[in-house]
């Protein structure tokens, strides 16, 4: 005789319960974590440089994890800045988990961290499914790629608390119809705000820093919890 | 294509949620935005379980479906497909009601151990 049994429960439930003991333990130590997700090429490194830079001129702590499948580039571009930054290789895996975020940060993170960024692989799709502690969950769409990616990829727009418009400057060489893509974003979210930032002009930097900073005032804009299996 | 990570990360919890017994079916449940192919699911199904106690066990996947409302016309429906939703009776926006990210386990069937003493 075989026994069926009831388990209901989420098949990602050791990645969440790390995450949520991640988060709960950043956020007792004042460090608010903002994850960045979006496409190759869209411009996170570029957009998070700049981030660095302006953070600590404001005397904002910051740091930044960030993820790749290979090389230390990106760590390398970003501790430019003066920033403490980590890479997370990730060998092939094609998102970032909660135990590769708790590994890299134990003995490495600053104590006195107020905003750690993290820079999630490049890809649209799997990362959405991982919580990894964070508090501020952004999205980043560059103009290059076209107004209809939050309809082409709804699960990571709904997972978002902020888009950000990258490369804005390219928006006219790209017969970029800003418009269609805002209402792209608020058919899947109406609640999504939209930030139009561009690495090259500067547009928008001090905006979005400034809208994470009080995200971190507030200590979370992430209700406890959420995972992928939790409520938007 | 992560969801062979997805895979594994069932067959580690379930494992440890029956302490180790030999598996012979496994129900999951997967939202409409969760993010996860159920026919790429299944397809890893194999490789995620060999040399497990889950090794030839059967998946089925429920499509979770997903509530939405309409913005016109307060029409409620259930899709199994992704946003953008229109509405089936006014062809208005509609929006989704709940989150759409299950991925979780439903049940699993157990072979059981015999009884002391009852034959094999």
């Amino acid at each position: 005789m075989n026994r069926l049994i009831d388990l209901s429960t989420a098949i990602l439930a050791k990645n969440d319960d790390l995450a949520e003991a991640l988060r709960r333990d950043l956020l007792a130590g004042g460090t608010v974590a903002v994850n960045l997700l979006s496409s190759p090429g869209s411009g996170k490194t570029a957009l998070l440089e700049l981030l660095l830079a302006r953070a600590l001129a404001r005397d904002v702590s910051v740091a930044a994890l960030t993820g790749d499948v290979a090389t230390e580039n990106d760590a390398r571009r970003l501790a430019r800045s003066g920033a403490p930054v980590r890479q997370v290789v990730t060998g092939g895996l094609c998102h970032l988990e909660a135990d590769l975020i708790r590994d890299h940060l134990t003995g490495w993170l600053p104590a006195d961290t107020r905003l750690l960024f993290i820079e999630n692989v490049g890809n649209l799709v799997c990362p959405a499914s991982y919580d990894l502690g964070d508090s501020v969950r952004v999205v980043l769409a560059s103009v290059t790629e076209g107004e209809d990616k939050p309809v082409k990829y709804p699960a990571a727009y709904h997972w978002a608390d902020v888009v950000v418009m990258t490369k804005v400057d390219l928006a006219q060489a790209c017969d970029f119809d800003e418009s269609a893509f805002l209402e792209a974003v608020h058919a899947i979210k109406p609640s999504l705000e939209v930030i139009r930032t561009s690495a090259k002009t500067g547009e928008g930097i001090d905006e979005l820093l400034t809208r994470v900073i009080a995200a971190a005032g507030e200590g979370s804009v992430v209700p406890a919890g959420v995972g992928a299996t939790g409520p938007c | 294509m992560h969801e062979l990570s997805i895979a594994y990360a069932a067959v580690r919890t379930i494992d440890d949620l029956v302490g180790g017994q030999p598996v012979v079916a496994v129900r999951l449940r997967v939202g409409v935005l969760a993010g996860v192919v159920p026919d790429s699911l299944q397809f890893g199904w194999d490789v995620a379980t060999a040399g497990t106690p889950l090794a030839g066990s059967v998946l089925t996947i429920d499509r979770v479906p997903l509530p939405s409302t309409c913005l016109d016309c307060g029409h409620r429906a259930v899709t199994e497909h992704p946003p953008p939703l229109s509405c089936s009776a006014c062809g208005g926006r509609a929006l989704p009601t709940a989150p759409g990210r299950e991925l979780e386990i439903a049940s699993v069937e157990i072979q059981d151990r015999p009884e002391e003493g009852e034959p094999q």
